[in-house]
């Protein structure tokens, strides 16, 4: 079958791999229809997370169809179309049943902090991804969902990461009726955050970047006001002045390790990996909140650790909310708020890409070439 | 800030899920104290072992399930062997795992080059994307390389031929060729090139 290899840092090619097997009395085996490459793939894509291992498949937000099923799977059958979140979870350990789906005990024996994610490196426990035509999904009466009849693919795939990992973003956040609500990153993830503050009532979303064709994007979709950084002397400043010099009730985390803004967090972070990826963002989140206000995270870090005002979140009170988004838990509600039109998150996808041609799909999203937003790869079989 | 005053129907959905009552929310809001009762669930089969799977020392067991692709091997699996006989909470674990890495990418070369495969960077890196979006960006990052390179080169080239003259105690005008030899009109003993060596009596 084909796969994505990954062959080291900004270095990936289509090569031809083994059909994955059934391993587990309770996998699947799934032909995946649509995968998406995620803002965090370029975290691996750019080498920034430990034990990421040359001849890996990346691709952790797809759908596909069900072509074999082991012993123990009952609540699938072979033909279903489904959607797989990215988190592999057990949903007997004490985290899934708490609806921590992104921390399960049971999928992950590299690293306790994080359960398994399907093509995230060693760390995230060593499962091949699906930028790929088949792939091997564990805990399938877990994980998989059944897609609701009459939902667009583009749709569901989305359903996998994005939608769920910005809604939870605005929930973690605590938004109240009329809080201001700052989300750093006009991303896929941070488009829904600003989107999906609105429905927990939000008065105010400000969304922070750099890249204006997606600040423009960003402004039109989620209806928010969107300001370039680039165009300020002091971002944080800025956001006092704008909140009568309170700072956000909210601030959204929604870059990660790849941040731009800060020379110094650039070189140490991103050039010479002395710290798990550039904390711009979050620090900015930090500075920016109000005293007593509550900063979430979702932007995706290394393992290691990270310069950020530590004081600054003692000082000002501050409680800071993070997870990988818990999919499994939030999915109901989310097929809700597409099926009923609230959410349109296929708007999002800018480029369909033969799976053939990943290596130019990954080029153009981490470069940020024909204003690219969300790309999703198209194995053969759906063309 | 409060702006609930204002009016937000053109947004569709605002609201829709706001929760007074949903506060400390998600993580907090579902604890169950379970956990109190420690690593007492009961397990879900175990798959099969039949590779080599690296463990986190901060748990007693490799998980239920885990993914099978790409064990460790070769000189960089050496490196991740030792990396995890330290744990997550170490530089001891995550800086070998990083070497590890880089180690694995002149593998994965060499891989390539003994199945007879050279692989091609040009489309690895999707340099392809890269010329037909951004020709311009293209050209100049390929100029900027070979200026670097083309600098580098001859700095390290100026550098050697500092540190020969250096070495050898050659001035400008005293060179050693293969048809001449040595050329000077002065003479020198081997303490005067090599000050720190003692003369041989």
């Amino acid at each position: 079958m084909l796969a994505m290899n990954y062959r080291g840092p900004q270095r990936v090619r289509i090569d031809h791999k083994p059909y994955p097997k059934i391993e587990h009395p309770q996998d699947a085996i799934i032909r995946v229809t649509r995968s998406c490459i995620c803002g965090s793939d370029l975290h691996l894509y750019n080498g920034n997370v430990p034990d990421t291992r040359v001849g890996m498949t990346f691709g952790h937000e797809f759908t596909g169809v069900v072509e074999e099923i082991g012993p123990d799977v009952e609540k699938l059958k072979v033909g279903d179309q489904v959607l797989v979140p990215f988190n592999i979870s057990c949903g007997k350990c004490h985290f899934c049943k708490q609806g921590l789906y992104g921390n399960c005990h049971e999928s992950n024996s590299q690293a306790t902090a994080v359960g398994g994610i399907f093509g995230y490196s060693h760390t995230a426990g060593g499962y091949d991804g699906g930028q790929a035509e088949y792939v091997r999904v564990p805990y399938a009466n877990v994980g998989p969902t059944v897609i609701p009849p009459g939902m667009d693919l583009d749709d569901a795939v989305l359903l996998t990461d994005v939608v769920p990992t910005g809604y939870q973003a605005a929930e973690m956040g605590g938004i109240q009726p009329g809080d201001t609500v700052v989300v750093f990153g006009a991303g896929p993830v941070g488009i829904m955050a600003a989107k999906c503050s609105w429905l927990f009532g939000a008065g105010r979303v400000i969304v922070i970047d750099h890249v204006d064709y997606r600040l423009e994007f960003v402004r039109n979709y989620a209806q928010c006001e969107a300001y370039n950084f680039k165009e300020m002397d002091d971002p944080v400043v800025f956001l006092k002045r704008t909140t009568d010099w309170m700072g956000a009730d909210v601030c959204i985390d929604a870059v990660g390790a790849e941040a731009a803004g800060s020379a110094l967090q650039t070189i140490t972070g991103r050039k010479l990996l002395l710290q798990a990826g550039s904390a711009t963002a979050l620090h900015w989140a930090i500075n920016s909140v109000k005293k007593g206000g509550i900063v979430s995270i979702v932007g995706v870090y290394g393992p290691t650790d990270n310069l950020v005002p530590i004081g600054n979140v003692v000082n000002k009170g501050l409680t800071i909310r993070a997870n990988q988004a818990s999919v499994k838990r939030l999915l109901p509600r989310l097929i809700e708020h597409v099926q009923n039109g609230v959410l349109n998150p296929k708007a999002l996808i800018t480029h369909r890409v033969p799976l053939e041609d990943v290596a130019d799909a990954y080029h153009i999203f981490s470069e940020k070439l024909d204003n690219c937003i969300k790309p999703v790869l198209i194995p053969s079989s759906k063309r | 800030m409060n702006n609930t005053a204002k009016d937000f129907s053109h947004i569709k959905g605002w609201g829709i899920d706001a929760d007074p009552k949903n506060d400390p929310t998600y993580p907090m809001k579902r604890r169950t104290d379970a956990e109190q009762q420690g690593y007492s669930w009961q397990r879900p089969t175990q798959q099969p072992v039949n590779i080599e799977v690296l463990h986190s020392i901060e748990r007693p067991n490799v998980s239920a399930v885990f993914g099978t692709s790409t064990p460790p091997s070769g000189l960089s699996g050496m490196i991740r062997r030792f990396a995890f006989k330290y744990s997550e909470s170490s530089y001891g674990h995550w800086l070998p795992l990083l070497l590890a890495d880089r180690v694995n990418v002149v593998e994965g070369v060499l891989e390539d080059l003994s199945k007879g495969h050279v692989p091609n960077i040009f489309a690895e890196k999707g340099w392809n994307a890269e010329w037909k979006h951004n020709p311009k960006g293209l050209v100049q990052k390929v100029a900027i390389g070979v200026l670097v390179t083309t600098a580098v080169v001859v700095l390290l080239s100026r550098k050697k031929e500092h540190k020969h003259t250096r070495h050898t105690g050659y001035s400008e005008d005293e060179r050693y060729s293969e048809d001449q030899g040595y050329t000077s009109n002065k003479s020198y003993s081997k303490h005067d090139l090599f000050p720190e060596s003692k003369p041989i009596k």
